[in-house]
């Protein structure tokens, strides 16, 4: 019964998914596509997915959760169900240099009885009692999908605890039905606006930026405020990897915003330009060039040749630092394909640029919430004849890395299994990386992670590898 | 004591369909689809994967904003439609999540409606739970599975042409969750008194595989179809845990329904559990302990004594399921560790009946929490003044917090490798966990110190 689609790239996809998979065209204008999209150009993306597709995105809660959570000294209270807030306990790699509040699951943990009678009165509680033995300087509060159905009012709550309390009780609409991650980071970048400006007494900061898009996994935030402060430009908020509640509160004080995270920060960013009017740019702290760009462009915001001269000063020496052993990778991992797969666009644009500098092909690349514009990125960004997937799933991915002699697979710890099964290398570029990925440093640390891994021994055990075109139990 | 506050920190608990998800895992070609959006399912397969580290497939019916408010049968329909389209399972479990619960889709009516309308899908065993997780955590949503699972397959009419042809010899064995080594373990045992068995769930290959030359959508191995519809004309049924309600088991359930006799037990880790396994066994089939066990036995009860003086009033905390912590309890007592805080984020009055027997002639009575969560373990566990945890991953920040050694087991253990091979039960098991925390007690105690000694 089982129905095979070969579609255009030569793997079986789900009905449905069709239009979410392409490959770049070899030459320009043309396609390589039979039934999908034509040259990457109009890939579907940002829908929902496909019933029955074990997609690899998680919910508007988890995007919403992604983006605030690592603020360290607020209360990041869940309500809703145990599970929303087991699942999301601690898994994300956001250092603090201070206080970890944010390393804490706290659920109203909702029951049969709240379900009927509604939760309100459980989470009023909750907030109560978690403010009073934690001291927090702020709360957010998640709701999820049951929430949205039984209908608590979390804004009436939450204007009631803060009153009490006198801390900011910020409420995040994510219910996890509302859409995608996008919505969920849409939610985020809403709730954190609310803290943004609360700090009155704040006052202008020259030569100052906020780094939006940054949530300091395994410390890359520390690295990137080093960076600047050797430029001579301070950071007034990184939002949100080590941030506090007060950074955030006086965030309308900075002169820039740079934006990593596009995907998810972008509306933040743009709350902010409407309503203080601080311009932002563009970033990507990954990768020797998008990193020397991304300073160069901070530079040149505030047009002031010291700065400028300092910023020069600084990418030459990291650059000189790091040479000599990025050629040793480049030159042993030179023609090595790899599959990149990853939650948002602008990473996976930086990652076909780094491998490139280590000499290596970036050959399927796909994220999970790209939007259109993004898509329009990595299809100029990549290389002709590279498939480009959007909200792929394990049975894909496990396709393209077969069919297309995959070395090495960047992903998050979902995609890591199927890799190691199939005998293909895999790096983790995801929010659980023990090691910064950012900066000069990072890139480094990345050619030695993504070596670390193909050179490998253990892959010469490997029997031959083959997926089984059944469907069905195997006999693997 | 129940948790002293309103809200959670920390849950000690897991969702229910969680638990679904691995009991199907455990059956040969199945599937599972979560009716509800898409987070849960993306959440349980990085957990379960993360352990276990194999792809885990979960489908989702990936339900949305209309959905949520006009119902989620037609999503339903056509996520299984896909699903069987892209894996063509043998079995599909369909275990519902809060939002199918509390919006309140039938998810009954509407296989039955799929069934009428693509009556092909009759060749597919398509078996659904209903999961809410705002009652009851995982073990609840797998032990309803497996029942789900017994209770749709295991047939009459086979169990009576079987025992009209004089079958014996079977034994339907439910060892609940236990890990991939546990389960290869207790084949083992049952190859070793000659016996045919029925493992349901059977993770033992499913959860653990091998890398072959071929990679398949659905992982080989678990229990297969044809067994289980065998299960009704078995000598007897054997299950494991017996601290959940008798409507969530598998064995009662067939008792019930096709006569076949049933035995609970507890969890048989450490000496005393074991023994009842094995007495078990023995009684049903009327053959005496095979060698091999004596042996292994006798070489366990060597080891406790080789041990004694470095566990002797050490200060242990427990937490877990309930028929976890009750099962090392009972191994920790007789090993002459003092559990002090003997912990579950679930509840049920024999839990707390069982350890307070178990731990009757003890020095101390241990603290028994109930419905907790790690922030009230930890409160508990620094006033008891503990030496040690046991339990899974998640007491890391306790045991960073209080420096005191973690010994990782049962799960989740995701902050370690190879907790899909860590053997529990039996005389083996229970072999393996003595060592494990034996020599964990002497390491901390020669970190201590500060100096390393170099005999002992
Ligand atoms: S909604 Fe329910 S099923 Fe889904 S993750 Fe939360 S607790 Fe688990
Ligand atoms: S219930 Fe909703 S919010 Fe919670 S994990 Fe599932 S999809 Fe996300």
């Amino acid at each position: 019964m089982a129905e095979f689609n070969q579609n255009h790239i030569g793997i079986d996809v789900i009905s449905g998914r069709e239009d979410h998979i392409c490959r770049k065209a070899n030459a320009p204008g043309k396609s390589a596509c039979g039934s999908g999209p034509a040259d990457g150009a109009a890939i579907s993306c940002d829908t929902e997915s496909v019933a029955g597709a074990v997609s690899q995105r998680a919910c508007v809660f988890c995007g919403a959760r992604v983006v605030i959570n690592p603020i360290a000294d607020a209360l990041h209270l869940i309500h809703g169900p145990i599970g929303c807030s087991a699942y999301t306990w601690d898994i994300r790699g956001s250092l603090s240099s201070g206080p970890e509040l944010h390393r804490l699951s706290f659920s109203t943990d909702l029951q049969e009885r709240d379900v009927i009678f509604g939760g309100e009165k459980k989470l009023e509680a909750a907030l109560l009692e978690l403010i009073a033995e934690h001291e927090p300087r702020g709360a957010f509060v998640y709701s999820t999908c049951i929430v949205g159905v039984i209908g608590d009012d979390l804004k009436a709550v939450c204007a009631r605890v803060e009153k009490e309390t006198g801390i900011p009780v910020i409420p995040v609409q994510s219910e996890g039905f509302r859409g995608n991650k996008n919505a969920g980071y849409k939610a985020a970048c809403e709730a954190i606006f609310k803290l943004i400006g609360t700090d009155r007494d704040a006052t202008t900061v020259p030569l100052s930026i906020n780094i939006l898009g940054d949530f300091n996994l395994a410390g890359e935030v520390w690295i990137i405020r080093d960076y600047l402060k050797r430029m001579g430009i301070r950071v007034v908020a990184n939002i949100s990897g080590d941030s506090r509640v007060a950074d955030i509160a006086r965030a309308h004080t900075a002169s820039l915003n740079a934006v990593q995270c596009s995907g998810s920060m972008t509306h933040l960013a743009k709350m902010m330009q409407a309503g203080y009017g601080i311009p932002f740019i563009r970033v990507s702290w990954l990768g020797a060039d998008d990193m020397s760009r991304s300073l160069k462009q901070i530079a040149s915001f505030f047009a002031d040749p010291v700065i400028s001269a300092r910023t020069e000063k600084l990418i030459a020496q990291e650059l000189v630092a790091v040479a000599p052993q990025l050629e040793l990778y480049r030159r042993r991992l030179s023609g090595k394909k790899a599959a990149v797969y990853v939650g948002g666009a602008f990473k996976a644009v930086s990652l076909i640029k780094s491998f490139r500098a280590i000499g290596m092909t970036v050959v399927v690349v796909g994220s999970q919430t790209g939007k259109r514009d993004d898509y329009e990125e990595i299809r100029r960004e990549a290389d002709p004849g590279t498939v480009i997937i959007d909200d792929a799933n394990p049975l894909e991915l496990a396709q393209l890395m077969e069919t297309l002699g995959i070395d090495i697979f960047v992903g998050g710890v979902k995609e890591r299994p199927v890799a190691y099964k199939l005998g293909v290398a895999f790096c983790d570029h995801n929010h659980e990386r023990k090691q910064p990925l950012e900066g000069f440093t990072g890139m480094l640390n990345f050619a030695r992670e993504v070596y670390g891994s193909i050179a490998s021994p253990v892959w010469q055990w490997m029997p031959r590898r083959k997926i089984s075109s059944e469907t069905g139990a195997g006999n693997g | 004591m129940a948790k002293s506050s309103v809200s959670t920190t920390n849950a000690c608990k897991l969702c229910r369909p969680l638990g679904a998800c691995l009991a199907f895992r455990g059956i040969e070609g199945s599937m599972v689809l979560l009716h509800g959006s898409q987070g849960c399912s993306t959440y349980m397969r990085r957990y379960i994967s993360g352990h276990f580290r194999e792809p885990v497939d979960i489908a989702s019916s990936a339900l949305s904003e209309t959905q949520a408010v006009y119902g989620g049968a037609e999503n339903l329909k056509q996520g299984i439609r896909n699903v069987v389209a892209k894996y063509a399972p043998a079995v599909l479990g369909v275990a519902t999540t809060c939002l199918a619960e509390t919006i309140g889709d039938d998810v009954g009516m509407a296989i039955a409606e799929l069934l009428e309308e693509d009556p092909e899908m009759r060749a597919i065993e398509i078996i659904p739970v209903s999961t809410p997780s705002y009652s009851g955590g995982y073990m609840d949503g797998f032990r309803d599975s497996c029942v789900a699972i017994l209770e749709k397959m295991a047939s009459a009419e086979q169990s009576r042409a079987d025992q009209g042809s004089g079958r014996i010899g079977r034994l339907n064995l439910f060892p609940g969750f236990l890990s991939p080594a546990d389960i290869r373990y207790l084949k083992l045992v049952m190859a070793g008194f000659g016996l045919e068995s029925m493992i349901v769930p059977d993770i033992s290959e499913t959860l653990d595989a091998g890398i072959g030359p071929v990679f398949s959508r659905i992982p080989a191995g678990g229990a297969s179809v044809k067994d289980i519809r065998l299960a009704g004309s078995a000598t007897a049924s054997i299950e494991l845990g017996l601290l959940n309600p008798a409507g969530q088991s598998a064995a009662l359930l067939l008792e019930r329904s096709l006569g076949v006799p049933a035995r609970r037990l507890p969890i048989p880790m450490g000496i005393r559990y074991s023994d009842l396994l094995f007495e078990a066994i023995c009684s049903v089939t009327g053959t005496p302990l095979p060698e091999k066990y004596q042996q292994e036995r006798g070489r366990l009860v060597d080891a406790m004594v080789d041990a004694h003086k470095y566990l002797f009033g050490k200060r242990a905390v427990v937490y877990g399921e309930p028929d976890f912590v009750a099962a090392l309890t009972c191994f920790l007592a007789d090993v002459g560790v003092q559990p002090v805080v003997c912990a579950s984020g679930g509840d049920g009055p024999e839990f707390r009946k069982t350890l307070e027997v178990l731990t009757r002639d003890l020095d101390e009575t241990p603290e028994i929490l109930v419905e907790t969560d790690f922030s009230d373990i930890r409160f508990h566990s620094r006033a008891a003044a503990a030496d040690l945890l046991i339990g899974s991953s998640k007491g890391n920040h306790i045991a960073r917090d209080l420096d005191i050694p973690l010994v990782r087991l049962g799960y989740p253990i995701h902050d370690r490798i190879g907790g899909q091979r860590i053997l529990h039960v039996g005389y083996a098991g229970a072999l393996n966990l003595l060592d494990i925390l034996t020599n964990t007690l002497i390491a901390k105690e020669q970190e201590h110190l500060g100096y390393g000694y170099s005999y002992m």
